[in-house]
């Protein structure tokens, strides 16, 4: 018998999940809230969007081919979704240019200058509209309200409601509306149902896992009840701080982005947390009344710190370090 | 109930066929080749001269050290030679080759049963020596060696392992419901060598009929066995484990059944217990009551390309190719052969090796089961680190390897990976993390 046999290392069975499934599943899952968005601001919003992924994705395309790299890398579907959460972070009625130049930002320095995909420090997107904020802060912070307000102009996002009134929290948007985003903000967070959808799906299939949504979204809730209450501690409305800006957007799409946060579970919580407390910070004592994406990218800055030093200890480590007990050792042990 | 470890995956296990049927009769080969060295430790020496006539079960190789094993003639033949030729794991093995002769009985004829009960541990532990058993969950480690454990090491607890995490292998689950009582007896004299309390039989939930006929066994012994006996017997427990890779790994089952870790480096004795393969005690069983010594065992013959996935018996030294033509031959031409199972399994780079003492099953897979996909950078998803059962950190210490940083590679504790290929089975990138992870560790090791 001839023998032409395949040899190589095990395993030889492989999990069938690809980067690019996963990237496109986050995509997906993106999806409702995008749409949600669309219905909410109208076709502007939708134009935002598009002019977003599609410069993500000729930025991509460029700087790939320059680099002489596999061009066909385009579709792994990192750039649409840098696209896609950068332009969910903007507000809906921005002109044209702004997406696509926080794109191209996004893509060619968010990304690409570390040496593209796996190796940038800081999320893209969120590099993006960082970029954006501090270049056209105006356009950046004037919001448009949903389509069917009587006064379509502008308005405030509900964050900032509330701090410009000082506190008055009745004469903002009701957690009702908050939830079903009949209010102001930025394209992609406002609907935090269709976000929930989504997240549960991310959850549900394991694209993401627990730690940082629950911790990051946890904190802030927490240091909301206990600190930003008008009659004291405790008396705070978490529900308003969670629902009110980009947090649900942030917590479980853009802090539980895998290249920029860490990897062991004991890292996300320490991620989750710090991302939580960042957040409050901001948003109760700097200028921005938003600190969603400023305390991500921090903590995206504290990822190979917190990497270092929250890796699990191997199995059998601890035990190595004890004398050898049997069972009966440590049932007379438990017994006196 | 049971404690679990971290860690593992899910691969589809592709079992159920293989061992819903009998397994079938061992065939007797017109040739057998039988490698010297089928276990870890020292060669044997061949004992016999080209010409001898020899009987099943006849020596024809005497250990030669301590951590060593007896080889034995598996079928009755003339000895024409030894030469080298491949085996599973070595590309040039010393083997001696045995022609069956007409007309000699090729059955084992069976010793009158000894009186086990009448026997001490040291007497039971030459027995099993002389039959050159050794561990034959795959890292064939010789059995007595095992069985001897220094005096300042107290076994309390004996875990028989039936897991069989491995996907696609099912000679253990066939085993343990064909000669379930043979195989409690074999606990039994484990149990008693090492003077443990308690015995366990770990089974992965996912084999409900072998778990159903253990506990039936252990149920109509109990009712056997008169209350003021049973009191001075060592306990023995069926323990269902989560169907989860690697579950069957030593410290695994041990972590999951004892909530016991095993110390970094250390082994199963520094915390109270051994593990043994269920067809390990079933020979251990064979040989202590009729002296019969490993010549055969069950082995899985499995994969896409076989017509139906079967479970054999097979004397040791029986060619693959042989095996093949007896159970039926192919239905597609295997483009990959796999030793052992899909996980740790080893990959042949030709089918003419004979069936060792370590041969649990092989996977015949054609050429669109064989993956071959296009490296990818690693985006830090966290599957791999989620998936080490060693609690390591796999993409990490791939970084370091790739830089030639063993130092650190080592630090991070790359020595305690034992290579089960979670973390590659799982990686989306199709990073091949456990090739990085086995050079990494020759380096760390020959530092």
């Amino acid at each position: 018998m001839a023998e032409s046999l395949t040899v190589s290392i095990g395993p030889h069975i492989k999990d069938s999940l690809t980067t690019k499934k996963i990237m496109w599943a986050v995509t997906i899952s993106l999806l409702p809230a995008g749409m949600a968005g669309v219905f909410i601001f109208g076709l502007n919003a939708l134009l935002v969007t598009v002019a977003a992924v599609a410069a993500a994705l000729a930025t991509e395309f460029v700087i790939l081919s320059a680099r002489k790299k596999d061009t066909s890398a385009v579709w792994d579907g990192s750039a649409v979704l840098t696209g896609l959460l950068l332009a969910y972070n903007l507000p809906p009625q921005v002109p044209l240019w702004m997406p696509i130049a926080g794109s191209i930002f996004a893509i060619a320095f968010g990304k690409q200058v570390f040496g593209g995909l796996g190796h940038n420090i800081f999320n893209p997107a969120l590099a993006g509209r960082a970029f954006l904020m501090i270049s056209w802060p105006v356009y950046m912070t004037t919001w448009q309200k949903p389509r069917w307000a009587p006064d379509t102009v502008t308005g405030a996002t509900p964050l900032a409601c509330y701090k410009n009134l000082e506190g008055v929290l009745a004469k903002c948007p009701s957690n009702w509306d908050l939830f079903i985003g009949n209010r102001g903000g930025c394209i992609g967070e406002v609907c935090v149902a269709a976000l929930i959808i989504g997240a549960a799906y991310l959850l549900i299939r394991r694209y993401i896992t627990w730690h940082i949504p629950l911790t990051y979204i946890g904190v802030v809730a927490f240091m909301s009840w206990a600190f930003n209450g008008t009659s004291g501690l405790f008396s705070g409305d978490a529900l308003f701080f969670v629902l009110g800006g980009g947090l649900i957007l942030g917590a479980f799409f853009m802090a539980t982005d895998y290249v920029t946060s860490p990897l062991s579970a004991r890292g996300k919580v320490i991620f989750g947390i710090g991302c939580g407390v960042l957040t409050f910070l901001i948003r109760k004592f700097a200028g921005y009344p938003e600190g969603v994406s400023y305390s991500i990218l921090m903590m995206n800055a504290a990822t190979p710190l917190i990497d270092r030093y929250a890796l699990p200890k191997w199995f059998g480590y601890v035990s190595s370090q004890r004398p050898l007990k049997t069972r009966e050792k440590r049932k007379k042990e438990g017994a006196a | 109930m049971h404690y679990g470890f971290h860690g593992g995956i899910h691969p589809s296990v592709h079992k159920t066929l293989a061992s819903d049927r009998p397994a079938k009769k061992a065939l007797i080969p017109k040739k057998v080749i039988i490698p010297v060295l089928q276990h870890t430790g020292s060669p044997a020496e061949p004992v016999v001269a080209p010409g001898t006539i020899v009987r099943v079960g006849d020596v024809i190789a005497r250990p030669t050290g301590y951590v060593s094993a007896s080889i034995h003639a598996s079928i009755s033949g003339k000895v024409m030679r030894t030469i080298h030729s491949p085996t599973r794991i070595q590309p040039r093995a010393l083997s001696i080759v045995i022609e069956r002769e007409e007309g000699l009985n090729q059955e084992w004829e069976s010793r009158p049963p000894r009186d086990v009960n009448a026997m001490s541990p040291e007497e039971l532990v030459a027995v099993i020596k002389e039959a050159g058993i050794v561990g034959m969950g795959g890292a064939v480690f010789p059995t007595h060696v095992k069985l001897s454990p220094p005096k300042n090491k107290p076994i309390d607890a004996v875990i028989l392992n039936g897991v069989e995490c491995e996907p696609y292998l099912a000679c253990d689950a066939r085993l343990m419901i064909e000669k379930t009582n043979q195989i409690l007896k074999g606990l039994d004299i484990i149990l008693k060598i090492v003077g443990a309390k308690e015995g366990y039989i770990a089974i992965e939930d996912n084999k409900q009929p072998a778990i159903y006929v253990m506990e039936k066994a252990l149920r109509a012994r109990a009712e056997r066995t008169p209350p003021k006996i049973a009191k001075l017997q060592p306990k023995i427990k069926v323990v269902a484990l989560r169907t989860k890779y690697p579950q069957g790994a030593e410290k695994q089952v041990i972590k999951a059944i004892l909530n016991r870790e095993v110390p970094s480096g250390g082994l199963p004795m520094d915390v109270g217990c051994i593990v043994q393969n269920v067809a390990t005690a079933f020979a251990i069983y064979e040989a202590v009551n009729f002296s019969k010594p490993l010549i055969e065992r069950i082995v899985t013959l499995t994969g896409e390309c076989m017509r139906e996935p079967i479970n054999v018996w097979v004397r040791i030294g029986t060619m693959l190719p042989d095996l093949i033509e007896y159970v039926g031959g192919f239905i597609k031409e295997p483009a990959k052969v796999v030793v052992g199972g899909p996980m740790m399994g080893v990959a042949q780079y030709t089918m003419n090796i004979p069936v060792t003492k370590g041969f649990s099953g092989a996977l015949f897979m054609p050429k669109e089961s064989v993956n071959i996909e296009q490296e990818s950078v690693c985006i830090r998803c966290g599957r791999c680190v989620e998936a080490c059962p060693m609690r390591l950190v796999p993409t990490v210490l791939m970084y370091r390897v790739k830089k030639d940083n063993f130092a650190e590679a080592k630090e991070l504790g790359i020595t305690n990976c034992y290579e089960c290929g979670a973390c590659a089975y799982a990686c989306p990138a199709k990073i091949p993390l456990l090739d990085y992870m086995k050079y990494g560790k020759s380096k760390v090791i020959s530092f």
